[in-house]
């Protein structure tokens, strides 16, 4: 029963998603051209902002409180088993992009994992790769796009999945549409139900570092845009940003 | 994308936290003649072995994750230098008085925040990468990795050479995943400072520290 409703609101959450996606690319195009930037790297700040709000709200009145259900009713070793099962997936996302992007170390151990862990490891149940200690290297095709060049462009919050730049935002089609992990099967309802689990596997990942945020940050949404953007040009320049002794 | 972000950010932060700890044990070591790499690696890996093997802060004992992220992170830390740098420009104008409660709250504010994530630590390992600094930079850098289950955490430090001061070595910026936290919170205080001042700062703080006191009870 959770699943259905789970169902219901991932389908509708999808095509909002779809809309809002319309609306913030559009808007992005206005605002960029209509009023100079406070922030060279935030000059869409209101609206992120506006929509950073939104998120935080469906995310207090649906996704935690979904997740934290998760947590509770279903043990730990069968929430391990989704994760295990939905990273496997992802994996075979991410080997295709560091092939793309010509990172033949990670393009071996992403190559190992996904054997590994999808013949032994019982079609990703288990991760067997991390026992052998084959290092994990999440990217994807926005990430790609960075390597063949492509700047990041302003920072932009989207709904629901969060922070993301204009990059980003273009490589979305192409990300949902590859990434075994969005979608496996090949109606709806399948989709929509490994929406579902894959949105509620990472909020409940995420439910301990979001209290830690709450502390932490004075102003959450400049806290995670900080940080977001500094991640993403490390992992740009493979840990060697250029000006990195920004410390005084 | 901000899961991913999330998850890495903060929940593997929280070791950086955990590793500068570690460097309070160093107040027995040997003073300055030990190489910053050797000397992180000796301490972070003599801290992750003793969270990992008390019991009580794995089972999430909040006043003992304190105890020891004060007992054995300070001394290691120049605290000064990081809250000075993350205030910027505005802590030359500030009072004595102004920065000693700048440098409290802040203290206090990292502590009770990323202690709780201490306790997650479970079967973690660090490596440490090549040094790239001369024997005679007062400053560097010390770059090592945590792995253990997913992709593993680049953990970045700066460091200053300072000879005869407890183990000749302490840390002022730290640096989780491409993230440093000196320029993190300088976003943070700036912002507040630009609407109410300094005396806005320590106030935001020091009420955002009551605020998670009271939480985690």
């Amino acid at each position: 029963m959770m699943l259905r409703t789970g169902f219901c609101a991932a389908y509708w959450l999808r095509r909002v998603l779809q809309g809002m996606l319309l609306v913030a690319v559009l808007g992005l195009q206005a605002c960029s051209s209509l009023s100079a930037p406070d922030h060279d790297k935030d000059p869409m700040e209101p609206m992120n902002r506006a929509i950073f709000g939104f998120n935080e709200a469906v995310d207090a009145a649906v996704l935690k409180p979904v997740a934290t259900a998760y947590t509770t009713v279903v043990p730990d070793w069968a929430r391990k088993g989704v994760s295990n099962f939905l990273n496997n997936l992802q994996d075979m996302w991410s080997l295709v992009n560091s092939g793309l992007q010509a990172r033949g170390d990670d393009f071996s151990d992403n190559f190992g994992r996904v054997i590994l862990n999808t013949t032994i490891g019982v079609g990703g149940l288990v991760d067997v790769a991390s026992k052998f200690n084959i290092d994990r290297h999440t990217t994807d095709f926005g990430t790609t796009l960075g390597r063949w060049g492509v700047a990041p462009g302003p920072y932009v919050v989207l709904p629901i999945l969060g922070p993301s730049t204009l990059r980003e935002v273009a490589a979305l089609p192409v990300d949902m549409g590859a990434d075994p992990s969005y979608h496996l099967g090949g109606d709806t309802t399948d989709e929509v139900e490994m929406l579902t689990m894959k949105v509620v596997d990472k909020r409940a990942s995420l439910l301990g570092a979001g209290d830690v945020l709450d502390g932490a940050a004075l102003d959450k949404y400049s806290f995670i845009r900080d940080g977001y953007l500094q991640r993403q040009r490390n992992r740009q320049y493979d840990g060697n940003p250029p000006d990195d002794d920004s410390a005084p | 994308m901000m899961r991913n972000f999330l998850r890495e950010f903060l929940h593997k932060g929280l070791l950086c936290l955990v590793l500068i700890g570690g460097l309070g044990t160093s107040l027995l070591a040997r003073a300055d003649d030990e190489a910053p790499d050797a000397f992180i690696k000796r301490i972070s890996t003599g801290v992750l072995d003793a969270i990992k093997s008390d019991k009580a802060i794995r089972a999430g004992d909040m006043a003992r994750v304190v105890a020891l992220v004060d007992s054995r992170i300070l001394p290691n830390v120049d605290f000064q230098r990081m809250t000075a740098s993350a205030v910027g420009p505005g802590w030359r104008q500030a009072t004595p008085e102004q920065q000693k409660q700048l440098q409290e709250q802040f203290r206090i504010l990292l502590v009770r925040t990323y202690a709780g994530a201490l306790a997650q630590v479970s079967d973690q390992t660090i490596s440490m990468k090549p040094q790239r600094a001369s024997p005679d930079d007062k400053e560097v850098m010390v770059r090592s990795e945590v792995k253990g289950g997913g992709d593993p955490i680049e953990l970045d430090y700066r460091l200053v050479k300072t000879p005869g001061e407890g183990s000749g070595w302490k840390i002022y910026n730290l640096n989780v995943l491409g993230v440093w936290l000196v320029e993190t919170y300088k976003s943070q205080f700036a912002s507040e400072i630009n609407a109410k001042g300094i005396d806005g700062l320590i106030a935001t703080l020091t009420e955002r520290n009551k605020a998670n006191a009271a939480r985690k009870n």
